[in-house]
C-alpha cells in the first residue's frame, strides 16, 4: 500500500495553488486523477516520483517512508522505485527501444520479456524516431516496468495520441498493468483517457481531492 | 612558406580548446540551469570577451601577466614561469578571449537536451554524473561541436590579445594571424593568399561537421 499525504505550494503561469492530498493506494489497484490543467496533477506526480519536494505531509511505500517531513526524511528519485511513464514519453533518442530498456534495467532477457509484453519485440533495435506515438508510448510503458517499480506513475499517456489509439492503447496498458499487478496512478485532463486506465477514480481540483470515489 | 607560425597556432588552438571544454563545462551547467538571478550578472562578465575591443582586453591581461601584475607574479613565484611574452600567456589569454565562443556552444547544447530526459534518468535509477555521460552528453554533441569548432576557429584567428600579451616571437608566440599582417606589411601579397587558403581549408570542415550536426539533432527530436 501507498499512502501519501502531501502540502505543495506551486505555481501554474502567474498564479499560485495549495495542493493538498492526502490518499491510501491499495497494492495493485489503478487509481485515476482526473482535474483541469492548473490542479495540481503533475506537482502530485513529480512529488510522488521524488523529482520535487512537498512541503509537508508524508508518502510511506508498505512501512517505509519515502518522504516525511517532520523527520526531515526524503529520499531520492533514484532509491524510490517508481516507474515514470511522462507525457511526452522522454525516450532517450540516441538509444533504441532495446537500449531504452537496458538503459534502466542491464538485464537483456528482462528487457526482451517487457518488449514482448507490450509487443514490442520486433522493433527493438528501432530508434525512437522511428516509431509511432503508440509504439512509442509502449517503449515508455516497457522502460517504466522493466525495474519492476514498486509504484507506476502516468501522466496524461495517451494525450498526445489519435481518439482510435487511444482506445486501442489504453486496452493494451490495462492488459499490462493486469499482468504485472503494479500499483499504478494515472492522471489526466480526460475523463475519457482516465476511465480506459484506472479502476478508481478521484477528481483533483485546485489541489484538493474531491473525497467522492467513483468505480467504474 | 613559413609553416611555424601554423603550428603556433595549431598548438595554442589545441591548448585552449581543451582547457576550455574541461574548465567551462562547470560554468555552463550553471548557467544553463541556475535559477537564481546573480548567474545572469556572472554569465554577463564571462561573455564580456566577445564584445570588448581585444587590444583593451589584450592590454589588461598584459597587465596581469606581467612579472609586476599579480598573475604573472604568482605564476613566476610558484612555477618560475613568466607569462608575459610566452607561450603559455597566449594560452591564458586565449583562454579569456575565447571563452564565451565554448560557453555559448555548450550552453546551447546542454539547454537542448529536454529536462524531461534527465528525470527519466533519475527515475530509473541513474545518478547525476551517469546520466551526464550516458544521456546528456551524447544528446548535445551539436552544442559540443559548436563550442569546439568555434573556440578552436576563433583562437587560430586570435591577433589583438596575442599580439599584446605575446608579441611576434618567431617560433613562440607568432601565430598565423600575425604572421599575415607581417607579410601584408612587407606587401608579400601571394604567401598572404596561401596563408588564407590553408586557414579557409582547415575552417570549413568544422563548420561543416557543425553544420551536418545541428541538421542531423534537428530531425532527431522532431
Amino acid at each position: 500500500m501507498i499512502h501519501f499525504y502531501l502540502q505543495k505550494e506551486f505555481r501554474t503561469g502567474s498564479t499560485r495553488f495549495h495542493l493538498d492530498v492526502e490518499y491510501a493506494l491499495t497494492t495493485g489497484s489503478v487509481l485515476g486523477i482526473c482535474g483541469p490543467s492548473g490542479s495540481g496533477k503533475s506537482t502530485l506526480v513529480r512529488c510522488l516520483a521524488g523529482l520535487s519536494r512537498p512541503d509537508d505531509g508524508f508518502i510511506r511505500q508498505d512501512g517505509e517512508f519515502w518522504f516525511h517531513a517532520t523527520q526531515r526524511l526524503f529520499v531520492r528519485t533514484q532509491k524510490r522505485r517508481v516507474g515514470l511513464v511522462f507525457q511526452d514519453y522522454a525516450l532517450f533518442p540516441h538509444l533504441t527501444v532495446l537500449g531504452n530498456l537496458l538503459y534502466a534495467r542491464n538485464d537483456r532477457a528482462k528487457a526482451m520479456a517487457y518488449l514482448d509484453l507490450v509487443r514490442l519485440t520486433e522493433h527493438a533495435h528501432h530508434f525512437p524516431r522511428e516509431l509511432s506515438g503508440g509504439q512509442k508510448q509502449r517503449t515508455a510503458l516497457a522502460r517504466a516496468l522493466v525495474r519492476e517499480p514498486d509504484l507506476l506513475l502516468m501522466d496524461e499517456p495517451l494525450s498526445a495520441l489519435d481518439e482510435d489509439l487511444r482506445d486501442a492503447l489504453g486496452e493494451e496498458i490495462r492488459r499490462v498493468q493486469r499482468e504485472t499487478a503494479v500499483t499504478t496512478m494515472v492522471v489526466s485532463h480526460s475523463r475519457r483517457e482516465i476511465g480506459l486506465l484506472a479502476t478508481e477514480v478521484l477528481e483533483l481540483r485546485d489541489g484538493r481531492l474531491d473525497p467522492e470515489k467513483h468505480l467504474f | 612558406m613559413d609553416w611555424v607560425p601554423f603550428w603556433v597556432s595549431f598548438q595554442l588552438g589545441l591548448w585552449v580548446t581543451v582547457l576550455l571544454l574541461f574548465g567551462t563545462f562547470p560554468l555552463a551547467w550553471l548557467f544553463a540551469f541556475s535559477k537564481r538571478g546573480w548567474s545572469v550578472w556572472v554569465e554577463s562578465v564571462f561573455s564580456l570577451p566577445m564584445v570588448l575591443a581585444p587590444t583593451v582586453m589584450g592590454f589588461y591581461l598584459l597587465l596581469f601577466l606581467s612579472p609586476n601584475g599579480p598573475v604573472g607574479r604568482f605564476f613566476l613565484d610558484t612555477f618560475g614561469l613568466r607569462l608575459a611574452f610566452s607561450f603559455p600567456g597566449i594560452v591564458i589569454a586565449g583562454c579569456v578571449s575565447s571563452l564565451p565562443f565554448m560557453l555559448s556552444g555548450l550552453k546551447t547544447g546542454l539547454l537542448g537536451v529536454p529536462v524531461a530526459l534527465l528525470e527519466a534518468s533519475y527515475t530509473l535509477g541513474k545518478g547525476r554524473v551517469e546520466t551526464f555521460f550516458r544521456v546528456v552528453l551524447p544528446n548535445m554533441k551539436a552544442g559540443l561541436v559548436s563550442g569546439i569548432v568555434l573556440t578552436f576557429a576563433h583562437t587560430i584567428g586570435e591577433f589583438g590579445v596575442v599580439l599584446m600579451v605575446g608579441g611576434s616571437i618567431p617560433g613562440v608566440t607568432k601565430v598565423v594571424s600575425i604572421a599575415i599582417y607581417e607579410k601584408v606589411e612587407s606587401l608579400n601579397f601571394g604567401t598572404v593568399h596561401l596563408y588564407a587558403l590553408v586557414l579557409i581549408l582547415i575552417a570549413y570542415p568544422g563548420v561543416l561537421l557543425l553544420n551536418h550536426l545541428q541538421r542531423r539533432d534537428t530531425r532527431r527530436t522532431r
